[in-house]
């Protein structure tokens, strides 16, 4: 899926057609193309009948520009460029066209409308087109388009659809599509006057995740106004209740696992915005009021990327990881060079001096950016979701910041055990006297270790700009969460951070189908704030002497 | 130390000086003199200077906490918006048949939000004075309880700075919602009466700036008398030393749990001078700045000297009316500014850096 949809980006394409044009194109000589050519000459030129004719040539040669042609055809989008007589696709955009080549798909300029000819079409002509489309999306590559053609064609009532998809259910090799057809017969048979038929029906989409299917058994178990089943036969009523038991149960184990997909992805946000925090908080004890806006710089450096690179988003999103992991770790540095280690040993200072710098922070963003929201587009490979079956679906994004929050978490954790630095960072959290002793130099590792938490904490902002608003008040929407997140998990420990994020995530979803999304935040909150009068050192004290001072 | 007693006394004296003036003075002479005397405050003037009042009085019971008890409170906002809330409610009761529906039993929100009866909470705020109760018993109460908690289990520091900034977050979330019965987003406004007298008069305002001010004078009374006496000793104590105290016998959970309480009750008598003041109450007021922005105003006046967030409180708020009217986008870099600056260079505040001033002088 990602790299698949990577080929979108145009960056890449260029790099492709780079490649290919010199490998590809110089091997695939030109009579390879020339049906193409000839069926879209007849479609440009011709009669009636000659682009009847040319309709179907393009849906047997097996082009992969077939379609996208046929399609901007049906759609009115297909014209032909009064200057060279050459066939572009073009796109409405208020003021004319943005056109591309109809054979190659390379995009062009943008023209007035009065530059093109659109090509026109009868009535019978859009009726064979529509069943062409059908056929071609029937019989596409991409398992994606097919199952959206099945599922398009199931829904209307039509002898032809049917004729098509008996067809291509017998040589269709996807197995969620050739179950989708199968549904589609399946609950066909269930309209049959054969009792048998229906039974065996009944018996067989019990076992299927569909919609249609549930709703298709709902009606049968229904009374009229008049008090009677909508299904007269008792025996299959009853099995149609039985199948509608089993697939309710299937459901609910689906909205579990939604729940728990949801609850998780939540946590992740919590974990990537908490464990800059714990690094900062647990490690060097210093309560960091500004860690917020650390990160709202880490997602205001994405949108500034993003207009640096407006037509590479998928780029500037990875360029944005990098870039808000150094200006907001450097942003770190310079604020506990500047401000914190004046104030080592007053921890509640050091509070209210951050928290100076948050408002500076907010109010300058404010300045420059304005106050309103800025909208971060997502990439296409991040956008829509994952629809695993009818009653299961996962975002993208949420499902790539869940991957990325382990990551990082990974990454950190490699960095605190495996280098140099995390080495240092470990020795001066557990006694700071005897590590200085140890000529290990321990002011450089606090603003080391201050700028690794900055700079994790932009690159949740990163993550955070793909799914909320970029604004200035992005900080501080997540400033509470994230000390509840460390302080629940047990300062110093990053393990319990990530344990704490994840079950406060999870905890949240659950509530929320009870409780409103508002009193489950708030029933969360008042659950931390007594488990801590409970266990004031949250769910993984630290031990030792390190814990006392 | 003779010439420090001496200058803190000066100040303290002078702070009170001026306080007096202004809460017995102006409202005089806006009664003596006609509206278009040289002499008259105009209501604006007298509802700023009473609010400003009220945040000193808010600050001062901060201060009780902080600056002698060490519990730095990132929550107390959420005591003096109770007040506030109890206040409110008191008034919007008193709207009766006067609002948009003009129904007596419901006020108007919960007209629109097509509620049959008064939820059981709001009974007996028709009353003054029970309303008056609750702003000292509501404030009271959830310090009891968080108190009570969370000091019984040792919790201390920034985590208790971290669970009182959660506290009021919640509450605020909570009173946003409609279910709560308090206004949800707008909060309780369109106040008409206090008591049965208009309260857009200028007498009315006149009279809520001098009670803020005796209410204000009266718990400095009160709060400097206790701090003198031996319960106000052991808890300067167990700010420096907790655990020494500890083991000298005292109960520290209860010495901090009753300063507590108590300044959460003075936290809701200024909120509840505050809102016929400024005529609304809404769940702003709980958001954690509002909490933040408290203890600034101590800090920068000075902490540990009551008086200090009398200055602080009234000073920072002055500044933010200029500010925010002149130039709106430097109050924020302003502000932001005094936390850094108070706090590296000027740990006792402005009076600390006073009190060094007139050292030198008597040196």
């Amino acid at each position: 899926m990602k790299v698949n949809s990577l080929k979108t980006d145009y960056l890449l394409t260029a790099f492709f057609l780079l490649v290919f044009s010199f490998c590809v194109h110089a091997a695939e000589n030109p009579t390879a193309q020339q049906p193409l050519f000839d069926a879209l000459h007849d479609l440009q030129q011709g009669a009636i009948n000659d682009r009847e004719h040319a309709i179907a040539q393009l849906s047997e040669i097996q082009s992969e520009r077939s379609l996208p042609i046929l399609r901007a055809l049906l759609d009115g989008k297909l014209f032909t460029l009064k200057s060279g007589n050459q066939l572009v696709i073009g796109e409405d955009n208020h003021h004319g066209y943005d056109i591309s080549d109809a054979v190659s798909g390379i995009k062009l300029d943008s023209i007035e409308r009065s530059d093109v000819t659109k090509i026109n079409l009868t009535n019978n002509l859009r009726v064979s087109l529509r069943k062409t489309i059908g056929q071609l999306e029937l019989n596409a590559q991409d398992p994606v388009i097919r199952l959206a053609a099945v599922k398009a064609m199931g829904s209307d009532d039509d002898e032809n659809a049917l004729a098509l998809l008996h067809k291509r259910a017998d040589i269709e090799k996807e197995s969620n599509v050739k179950q989708a057809i199968d549904t589609i017969f399946l609950l066909k048979e269930m309209n049959s006057s054969d009792k048998a038929l229906r039974i065996a029906a009944i018996d067989k989409l019990k076992e299927v995740n569909s919609i249609d299917v549930v709703n298709r058994l709902n009606v049968m178990i229904e009374k009229d106004d008049n008090g009677n089943y909508l299904e007269s036969d008792a025996e299959v009523r009853n099995l149609a209740k039985v199948a509608l038991v089993k697939i309710n149960s299937r459901l609910q184990f689906y909205s579990t696992i939604e729940t728990v997909f949801f609850g998780l992805s939540l946590g992740a946000v919590l974990v990537l915005a908490a464990i800059g925090l714990a690094i900062t908080f647990g490690v060097m004890g210093v309560i960091n009021m500004a860690h917020g806006e650390l990160m709202m710089l880490g997602a205001y450096t994405t949108y500034v990327m993003q207009q640096l690179l407006p037509n590479h988003l998928g780029v500037s999103l990875f360029l944005s990881i990098p870039a808000a992991f150094v200006i907001s770790g450097l942003a770190g540095i310079i604020i506990e060079r500047g401000i914190i280690r004046f104030l080592y040993g007053r921890p509640l200072e050091t509070l209210l001096a951050t928290f100076g710098v948050s408002l500076v922070l907010q109010q300058s963003v404010r300045s420059i950016f304005s106050p309103l929201n800025r909208s971060v587009a997502t990439p296409e490979w991040m956008s829509g979701s994952w629809q695993i079956n009818d009653f299961l679906s996962l975002t993208w994004n949420r499902f790539y910041i869940l991957v990325f929050c382990l990551m990082v978490f990974v990454l950190l954790l490699q960095i605190l055990r495996h280098t140099r630095l995390g080495l240092e960072v470990r020795a001066v959290a557990q006694n700071r006297n005897m590590a200085k002793a140890m000529g290990i130099p321990t002011d450089s590792v606090d603003a080391m270790t201050f700028g690794l938490g900055s700079g994790i904490a932009g690159v949740a902002g990163v993550a955070l700009s793909q799914i909320t608003n970029v604004g200035p008040n992005l900080g501080q929407a997540y400033i509470v969460d994230s000390f509840m997140v460390v302080v629940f998990g047990g300062v110093g420990n990053l393990l319990g951070t990530l344990v704490a994020g994840f079950s406060l995530g999870i905890a949240n979803k659950f509530l929320e189908p009870f409780a409103g999304a508002v009193l489950a935040k708030i029933l969360v909150l008042i659950f931390i704030i007594l488990f801590i009068q409970k266990r004031p050192r949250g769910l993984f004290p630290q031990k030792g002497r390190a814990a006392d001072s | 130390m003779e010439s420090m007693k001496l200058g803190q006394d000066k100040t303290c004296i002078a702070v009170l000086g001026i306080l007096a003036v202004v809460t017995f003075l102006i409202p005089l002479c806006n009664w003596i003199f006609p509206a278009n005397s040289m002499l008259h405050f105009s209501a604006y003037t007298v509802s700023v200077l009473g609010k400003y009042l009220t945040f000193a009085l808010l600050g001062l019971s901060l201060d009780l906490v902080w600056g002698y008890c060490g519990i730095l409170a990132l929550g107390h906002g959420a005591f003096f918006a109770l007040g506030g809330y109890a206040m409110g409610m008191y008034l919007m009761r008193q709207i009766g048949t006067r609002g948009v529906y003009g129904n007596a039993n419901l006020p108007d929100f919960m007209v629109f939000l097509n509620w049959k009866e008064l939820p059981w909470y709001w009974i007996g705020f028709d009353h003054f004075g029970f309303a008056m109760l609750m702003v000292v018993l509501a404030p009271g109460a959830l310090a009891f309880i968080f108190g009570y908690l969370a000091f019984r289990s040792r919790v201390t520091g920034v985590y208790l700075s971290i669970i009182t900034q959660a506290l009021t977050y919640a509450l605020m979330l909570a009173f946003f919602r409609n279910e709560m019965g308090f206004g949800g987003n707008n909060g309780l406004t369109d106040c008409k009466d206090i008591l049965g007298f208009n309260i857009q008069s200028e007498e009315v305002r006149s009279m809520l700036l001098m009670l803020s001010g005796i209410a204000l004078i009266s718990a400095f009374g009160i709060c400097r008398w206790l701090v003198n006496t031996k319960l106000g000793r052991v808890v300067t104590a167990i700010r420096d030393q907790e655990s020494r105290v500890r083991f000298l016998g005292y109960r520290v959970d209860m010495f901090k749990l009753w300063i507590f309480v108590f300044a959460a009750m003075i936290a809701g008598v200024a909120g509840a001078l505050y809102v016929p003041q400024v005529g609304i109450i809404n769940p702003s007021e709980f958001s954690p700045l509002n909490s933040l922005e408290i203890v600034v105003w101590v800090a920068i006046g000075g902490r540990n000297t009551l008086y200090g967030a009398i200055i602080g409180a009234v000073l920072v708020n002055y500044s933010k009316t200029m500010l925010t009217g002149l130039m709106p986008e430097l109050w924020l870099f302003t502000l932001g500014a005094a936390f850094v600056v108070v706090t590296i260079f000027l740990p006792d505040g402005l009076v600390g850096l006073l009190r060094r001033r007139l050292q030198e002088q008597h040196a």
